[in-house]
């Protein structure tokens, strides 16, 4: 990459929806995609006297997470108002947590397999608990016509992720929020589906600079409407380049423009400026009197540390240190989620060799996945099956170049390895016959031999084929070597 | 001498020993409230045939021998402010006159629990806002002794519909004083409970943290009986205590023994009317002789409740206000007519030259929610909204807000000092007996200070009671405040009582209705 004349700063906001059944302060379903306004109670559309009770999954699951992303869980927090004015916010204010939230100051790691950038701790600065807004559908077609309120997503419980602004690329913010959601996954907090709104990003963007040995930090932009990691990573080179031309053009340093709100346009590949919705929005933040604050007691705490899954990180860490995995081979196992790694253990324990299981899970097993479109709970060969193949090659009982054919067999009649191997007449090839088979072929090829006696290895490479044509068991390996031995004895 | 001069304990027994029937009764009601209501304007609206309906059933059901609810049978009056989905829910604003809530409140639907006969919705100040059902945006109301004089509010036609003996007993709502003070300027018992006592479902909110159901009668007793119906735990009110109920009509006749009655000396000092300072002092001297030892207590900070309420209450009102826009509910301007309105103004700012103007002209939807606004609220609520608006806004927060809510906390650790060394606080409701209509309709920040003696107790939470101890020259009631530490309802109740079976002014009946 070249170098750039400035360093991009960077800082994420995270939308993450809780997966409860129930929305933070009713009962109603949160499930996506229904018929408008059908998962609407008194309590979530506002209507006058109702009152909200908090949602304990909601707080659990939350406390989950940010246990998970290494934050420190005050003994007590409360919920505020956070107040304005949209249709879409039946209440005129949101339910929201504004300076006690339920968690502050954690951290998550990153890493780059492929050593595009230093692994790195990227600080949390907090993470709270909030209700979501209901959804506004503007019928842009019918120019000024009214717009119509679905309020089924309101009163969804959304927990808010705030970064440092600790990540320096794009590349780096896109390994947050890999590593981000794949965390979310492993807990089970949450379905992290973008296109369903379940996981929604902003970002703060802005650049530091030198000037006549100077630091300088340009004003910092926050960019919306970004609906897939690519588009952020897109969004945020897109940002950098801008705001340099921007800075090279008027020089404008932080703190001498108010912050300002720009839209990914995804299509165009550009941002654009975004109306800043009231000049200076004041939310005239106060502690909600409907709701008590909620205590958490360390004992708490722990329990639920007690409780959660083995986290991506650990789970890499230990297939390292236990699997003798290296760090590409874990990043991808653990990268798959949960399911393929207790599938990858399971062959692993079972086989005795994690490497080749390794092997056989990354290639052969994903790109059955990924070509089927289908899990590996659907996946036809079981881990006790693959690690029959795998302890098949290790002992010499399967050819290692006839794996594949073995696997296939496996796949397609839904047997074992053993039951494949006999389908595809796989015998072992004793090893006096096999050296019976080299010396009748070196014999027989003078030429080869004479070559091979001249330095020319490679030439062995015709008997190899001679030798396949004749036992299709033989290990072709092996028949290297007894050839070359035979040759040179000769 | 009509059915209704009788206790509700009383008609309770007069329906369980078949002497009356619920029917009877609750007609009783009905043609009291149509011969009287029209002079002192305490119902909004009436159930004539529904509440005939429902007691047409509890009777059925009597007959039949059913268990039936602790208010079998007796007409209950509703402040407008409590949400029931068999009628509209209006709370005196033109914001919310066709507003019909498709859910019970918790109060409303224990009252339908206890069999009791909901007979009308009566008047209060807007959103009950206000101290004399004045700002009611539908009609006035008449305090029954005089009517040319206010009930009180908010709760004034709770107060006023007791007083004249259209129903035994009403519900109303306390949030500064809404309650005690109607109550002590019509003659009855009016209750706020402990916060947290009696659910604020489906009660439409004011101010929250100081809002509190109770209920209002002429008799201790009857007061009793009302509180044992609508208190208790609700899962759907995260603010709701979890306290088992007392079963307060049976307690409510066993007397206090060596009751320690405080008093605290600045209730009693300039500012209140001498009448009132006679009967209340009187009312005092009423417990000495049945036995209480009367102490001075100190409440320095109750002097700035005022100051503290009217930062607190406006702060919640104007957020809780905030979800009458006109977008989802309640009044909305007149489209055609908004339209018009921008796209005149729009024509004169382009023809004038005007591109600042132009730029920051409303969109639709914020002059909607300005015009639905503004037409819909009255002034005091605007007042109130925009009050509370300031004192939340960034720079403010911390002197008005924050600031309230400190002298909140040393309010309430003076009660609980104070509480260490008595049992009951007594002193007056209000200065003076029931003002004029229309006295302070001009004077806003006079009508504020009526709740002097009575914020407090909400600002700390804590349950207090008024009843009638006297009446001045003129023959208007005057109250007495009897306050509690918190969740002793039961104290109040026994003290009132007790005070009751040794005086009469509770027996008294206005005049002229
Ligand atoms: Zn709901």
């Amino acid at each position: 990459m070249p170098e750039q004349p400035y360093t991009t700063v960077i800082g994420l906001e995270v939308h993450v929806q809780l997966a409860t059944q129930s929305k933070l302060f009713c009962r109603c379903s949160t499930q996506f995609g229904a018929e408008p306004n059908t998962q609407t109670c008194p309590v979530c559309t506002g209507l006058p006297g109702t009152l909200p009770v908090m949602n304990a999954h909601a707080f659990e699951l939350s406390l989950q997470t940010a246990i998970a992303l290494n934050c420190d869980i005050p003994g007590f927090t409360k919920w505020d108002r956070k107040q304005y004015y949209y249709p879409d916010l039946p209440k005129g204010y949101q339910i929201s947590q504004f300076d006690l939230p339920m968690s502050d100051d954690g951290y998550l790691e990153i890493a780059d397999p492929k050593d595009r950038f230093e692994p790195k701790r990227v600080r949390i600065l907090r993470a709270h608990l909030e209700e979501d807004a209901g959804k506004s559908v503007h019928d842009e077609a019918a120019g000024k016509a009214d717009s119509e309120i679905d309020l089924n997503r309101t009163g969804t419980p959304l927990l808010e992720i705030v970064s440092e602004p600790d990540m320096r690329s794009s590349l780096e913010a896109r390994a947050f929020l890999q590593e981000l959601k794949l965390l979310l996954t492993y807990i089970g907090v949450s379905d992290c589906n973008m296109q369903e709104g379940s996981l929604r990003v902003d970002a703060n963007v802005n650049l530091h600079l030198e000037k006549d040995s100077e630091k300088v930090a340009t004003p910092i932009v926050e960019i919306k409407n970004m609906n897939s990691f690519r588009a952020v990573e897109r969004a945020i080179d897109y940002e950098a380049k801008r705001q340099y031309d921007e800075w090279q053009e008027t020089g404008r340093r932080l703190g001498e423009s108010p912050k300002q709100t720009r839209g990914w346009d995804d299509a165009a590949g550009v941002t654009r400026g975004q109306r800043s919705k009231e000049e200076s929005s004041d939310y005239r933040y106060f502690p909600d009197p409907d709701l008590m604050p909620v205590t958490t007691t360390a004992e708490q705490v722990e329990a639920v540390r007690a409780a959660l899954p083995e986290l991506p990180a650990g789970l890499r860490q230990r297939l390292g240190d236990d699997y003798s995995l290296g760090h590409y081979d874990a990043d991808v196992l653990v990268n798959q989620g949960r399911p393929v790694v207790d599938y990858y253990l399971t062959a692993a324990d079972a086989s005795g060799d994690p490497k080749l299981t390794c092997n056989w899970v990354t290639q052969e097993v994903l790109r059955e996945l990924k070509d089927k479109e289908i899990t590996i709970e659907q996946f036809g060969v079981s881990a006790e099956r693959l690690a029959g193949l795998v302890k098949g090659i290790d002992s010499g009982a399967i050819p290692g170049p006839r794996g594949r054919e073995v696997f296939t067999t496996m796949l397609a009649d839904d047997c074992d390895a053993q039951e494949a191997t006999s389908k595809l007449g796989i015998e072992q090839v004793d090893e006096s016959e096999l050296v019976a088979l080299c010396q009748k072929l070196v014999d027989a090829n003078p030429k080869i031999v004479a070559d091979v006696k001249a330095g020319k290895q490679q030439a062995v490479g015709a008997l190899i084929g001679q030798a396949k044509a004749q036992n299709p068991n033989v290990d072709p390996g092996r028949v290297r070597e007894i050839c070359l031995e035979l040759a040179q004895q000769s | 001498m009509s059915l209704l001069d009788r206790s509700a304990c009383q008609l309770l027994a007069d329906l369980k020993a078949g002497e009356i029937s619920s029917v009877e009764l609750t007609q009783a009601s009905l043609d009291r409230i149509e011969a009287a209501d029209e002079k002192v304007g305490a119902f909004l609206q009436q159930s004539g045939r529904a509440a005939l309906a429902a007691a047409e059933q509890i009777d059925v059901r009597r007959a039949a021998g059913e268990q039936l609810g602790i208010l079998a049978g007796l007409p209950v009056a509703v402040k407008d402010v409590l949400c029931d989905s068999t009628t509209t829910t209006t709370c005196a604003s033109k914001m919310l006159a066709n507003f019909r809530p498709p859910y019970d409140s918790t109060v409303v639907a224990k009252l339908r629990s206890a069999d009791a006969v909901l007979v009308g919705r009566t008047n209060m100040d807007e959103f009950a806002m206000g101290g004399s059902t004045e700002n009611s945006a539908v009609q006035l109301t008449r305090n029954p002794w005089d009517l040319q004089r206010a009930p009180g509010g908010s709760s004034g036609g709770a107060a006023a519909c007791v007083a004249a003996g259209m129903v035994p007993l009403s519900i109303g709502t306390d949030t500064g004083g809404s309650i005690r003070q109607p109550a002590g300027l019509c003659g009855v018992v009016g209750m706020k409970p402990t916060y947290g006592r009696v659910s604020r479902y489906g009660l439409v909110a004011f101010a929250s943290s100081l809002d509190q159901v109770g209920p209002l009668a002429r008799t201790a007793e009857d007061v009793a009986l009302l509180l044992e119906a609508i208190a208790g735990h609700d899962p759907r009110d995260s603010t709701s205590l979890e306290e088992a109920t007392p079963a307060y009509s049976q307690s409510v006749s066993k007397p206090l023994e060596n009751m320690r009655i405080g008093v605290v000396k600045e209730q009693f000092a300039t500012g209140l009317n001498s009448e009132v300072e006679t009967a209340v002092r009187d009312a005092i001297a009423v417990y000495e002789s049945l036995g209480a030892t009367v102490k001075e207590v100190e409440l320095p900070h109750s002097k700035y409740g005022v100051a503290a309420y009217y930062v607190i209450a406006p702060s919640e009102a104007s957020s809780n206000l905030a979800r009458y826009d006109g977008a989802h509910y309640g009044h909305r301007t007149d489209q055609a007519e908004m339209m018009a309105e921008l796209e005149a103004e729009r024509k004169q700012l382009s023809e004038s030259g005007d591109q600042r103007g132009l730029d920051n002209l409303d969109t639709p939807l914020i002059r909607m929610y300005r015009r639905s606004r503004a037409e819909g609220f009255g002034p005091e609520v605007k007042r109130r909204i925009m009050l509370g608006t300031y004192a939340l806004s960034a720079g403010y927060y911390d002197a008005y807000y924050l600031k309230a809510l400190k002298v909140r906390r040393l309010i309430r650790q003076d009660y609980d000092k104070a509480f260490e060394d008595v049992d009951l606080i007594a002193g007056p409701v209000t200065a003076s007996p029931a003002f004029k209509l229309g006295e302070m309709v001009d004077d806003p920040l006079a009508m504020y200070l009526v709740d002097l003696y009575t914020v407090s107790a909400n600002l700390a939470g804590l349950p207090g009671l008024s009843m009638p101890c006297g009446f001045s020259e003129a023959g208007l009631p005057i109250g007495l405040q009897l306050q509690a530490p918190p969740l002793k309802e039961q104290r109040l109740l026994k003290a009132a009582h007790m005070y009751q079976q040794t005086t009469d002014w509770h027996t008294r009946r206005p005049p002229e209705t």
